[in-house]
């Protein structure tokens, strides 16, 4: 077929005129909206901790939030950065630049985090971190537009360390992943355990990822220390806490710390591997009414699976986002994720994940912490039922002190 | 207490042991992968995914089945090896006359989906599963507690091996396939059926990943990525022992474990390199690996 000169013009104007005429179809339609992205690892390592069920627990905060938005409308997109700092930022950067997204949120891996808080301090937009536990966030490379909520290295050292040592494990030996998350771990808990009288007897740097970790812990229990601290995450501590049990050292009386480990890791190790071990969430689907109020509405969405603390913190961290938005107005929230952050800080937290709380200067979130011990199999009543409460750390003690960050923003 | 370079003897008597348990995963791995590329000249990148599958097929078993870890010791490797035979029928069988680079790239890519699609299913932080019953529990050797089941382990994966090697060298089977790979038409001319040969060997290289899958399930832990964890190293292995050698693989497999298990009392930072540093300086000084035949 011969394709005149009338064909090729026509064909451009029908191009060029349809997407206007979609938008004047829709125009009808358009609401005072906000967009939120939720950037998590959906197909990596840290998928069970972020990932669909981070989505959806964000989703689950808008739901919950609708009635008190006044009309807004609130969309959500979701994203995969694959652990990578390079994908998350231009994903991020395409999400501002084109999708006219106003606040990102989820982003477990701390590395991919910190690239993602410089982007959203340069475009003026609403960043809640709740996946990764660099403290950096709100500390030397801390933003005006960035809200850190759930957990950090700091809580979870305090938490786990401290207890440990009052619990007469006073003696230590780390195993510790071989790059900045778990030497950064390493660093925390160190200063806890001496600060409580107990002592660090040695350790060893696992290269990350590890699958047999049984050398380094036959190192771990030739030093004759009484608790293995395990500063590693994700399969690395699965393996870990696994063939501790298989090669007897929980039977020999050494007692096995994880100093992050998510209820996924739990779920994966099966109660028999990990019963007794000690471990610090700011999160736990059966820890009270609310806590278990808002897990039946979002196990609807997640296939029965139970969120663990960082996908809880996509909740909370949402909900308190849209109270600052139904309180500026979505035009104001949309200009500045600077102004909704201000507004977020300045209002008291409170969501049935979290209770109540606050967020600091600094922008970390506060709220209570929890020391948890994992059930033994003939004191699990059901499924997901796998911790008991053994500490609380109160909001005032959990948190680094505000000036020890080294946070540009506090002024003391 | 004896000291060698400032380490009880005791703690190194440990480590050799642990490093010749993980050598006998890479034995078992590097063996089904010299066969594979011994008789069909496929670079099967698969391998480490078919491992995983393996694994997740005993606990897929024992869940939804209710069968124990002995049934998934015999049923996982069949249902794999099933599940290769198909594959090779499809795809694989399409690339025996074209470059090595198109057979790497296929299989490659079907690391990712298998990985992918088991990822979608079941997450990515695994699943439990536990040591059985009759192997629990341990043995004090006076230097460190060991384990029954990594003892199991090293006896099945060296009479694995064995076997292996006895099958292909010493019978008839074994002369025939060899023969096949040497000279595929004059074979067939004297009414051996090669296609099927062929197919078979490819399932049964795959069986092997996935007996060692079913091995490893209670010790380490039950993810999609416990494959792409170990590949590589496998792969150097295989290299280091020279490409296609039977023998060379299950030497290398041991010794490489028992190397970076040292190397993880010494310098721990190091035993993820350590395999690579060694593959270096044997293709410098042996390009055909030390097992291997120069072409």
């Amino acid at each position: 077929m011969l394709l005149t000169r009338r064909d090729l013009l026509g064909t451009v104007a029908i191009a060029a005129a349809a997407p206007v005429m979609a938008r004047a179809q829709s125009t009808p339609a358009i609401k005072p909206a906000i967009k939120i992205g939720v950037l998590g690892d959906q197909s990596g390592v840290y998928r069970d901790l972020s990932g669909p069920v981070a989505a959806a627990c964000v989703r689950q905060a808008v739901q919950d939030m609708a009635p008190h938005l006044n009309g807004i409308d609130v969309q959500v997109v979701v994203g995969d950065h694959q652990n990578k700092p390079d994908v998350g930022a231009s994903l991020v950067r395409q999400w501002f630049d084109r999708d006219a997204v106003d606040m990102v949120t989820d982003c477990p891996n701390s590395a991919v985090a910190l690239a993602v808080a410089a982007i959203c301090h340069e475009k003026d937009k609403t960043y809640i971190n709740s996946a990764a536990m660099i403290t950096e966030l709100t500390g030397a490379q801390c933003a005006p537009t960035t809200v850190h909520f759930a957990m950090d290295t700091y809580a979870l050292a305090r938490s786990t360390g401290t207890a440990m040592v009052a619990d007469g494990g006073d003696t230590w030996f780390f195993v510790t992943a071989d790059y900045d998350f778990g030497l950064a771990l390493q660093r925390d808990t160190t200063g806890f355990i001496t600060r409580a009288g107990g002592s660090v007897l040695g350790s060893v740097r696992a290269p990350f990822p590890t699958t047999d970790f049984s050398p380094y812990l036959l190192q771990a229990q030739s030093s004759g220390a009484k608790v293995i601290g395990l500063c590693n995450a994700g399969s690395d501590v699965v393996n870990s806490i696994k063939q501790a049990g298989e090669f007897g050292l929980t039977r020999a009386g050494v007692k096995v710390a994880g100093l992050l480990v998510f209820i996924s890791d739990v779920h994966a190790l099966g109660l028999q591997a990990a019963q007794g071990l000690n471990l610090t969430e700011s999160f736990y689907w059966d820890l009270n009414d609310r806590t278990r109020a808002f897990t039946s509405r979002v196990l609807k969405q997640t296939d029965g699976v139970r969120p663990g603390m960082g996908q809880a913190g996509c909740y909370g961290g949402t909900v308190h986002y849209l109270k600052a938005v139904a309180a500026l107005g979505a035009a104001d929230a949309r200009r500045s994720g600077r102004a909704v952050v201000a507004r977020m800080k300045s209002m008291p937290t409170d969501d049935d994940a979290f209770g109540a709380g606050s967020i600091r200067e600094d922008g970390r979130a506060l709220h209570p912490v929890y020391l948890f011990q994992v059930k033994a199999p003939d004191e699990s009543r059901g499924p997901w039922d796998y911790y008991k409460l053994v500490a609380t750390t109160p909001i005032d003690q959990a948190w680094r002190p505000l000036n020890q960050g080294g946070c540009p923003m506090v002024h003391s | 207490m004896f000291m060698i370079f400032g380490y009880p003897v005791a703690l190194l008597f440990g480590q050799l042991l642990l490093g010749l348990i993980n050598g006998a995963f890479y034995a078992l791995l590097s063996l089904g992968l010299a066969i594979i590329f011994g008789m069909l000249n496929i670079i099967n990148f698969a391998h480490g995914a078919l491992f995983m599958v393996g694994a997740f097929v005993a606990w897929m078993l024992q869940n939804y089945l209710g069968l124990d870890y002995w049934w998934a010791l015999i049923l996982s490797p069949l249902i794999v090896g099933a599940f290769a035979v198909v594959l090779e029928k499809t795809v694989i069988c399409r690339l025996y006359r074209i470059d090595h680079l198109y057979g790497l790239l296929l299989t490659f890519g079907l690391a990712l989906i298998l990985e992918g699609l088991f990822r979608n299913e079941y997450g990515s932080s695994g699943l439990p599963y536990r040591i059985p019953q009759a192997l629990s529990g341990g043995a004090n050797l006076g230097f460190m507690f060991m384990p029954l089941y990594r003892g199991w382990v090293v006896l099945v994966a060296v009479v694995t091996c064995l076997a292996v090697w006895l099958v292909i060298e010493k019978t008839s089977i074994g002369a025939k396939l060899r023969a096949a790979t040497e000279n595929p038409g004059l074979v067939q001319a004297f009414g051996v059926n090669v296609p099927r040969m062929i197919t078979l060997t490819y399932a049964a290289g795959v069986a092997l990943a996935a007996f060692a899958g079913v091995l490893a399930a209670p010790i380490y832990s039950v993810n999609p990525n416990m494959g792409s964890n170990l590949i590589i190293v496998v792969f150097a292995v295989v290299v280091i022992g020279g490409m296609g050698s039977i023998l060379g693989s299950i030497v290398t497999g041991f010794g490489l474990g028992v190397a970076e298990g040292l190397t993880k009392v010494f310098y721990p930072q190091a035993s993820a390199t350590v395999i690579f540093v060694v593959m270096v300086i044997v293709l410098l000084a042996r390009p055909a690996g030390l097992f291997g035949k120069a072409a």
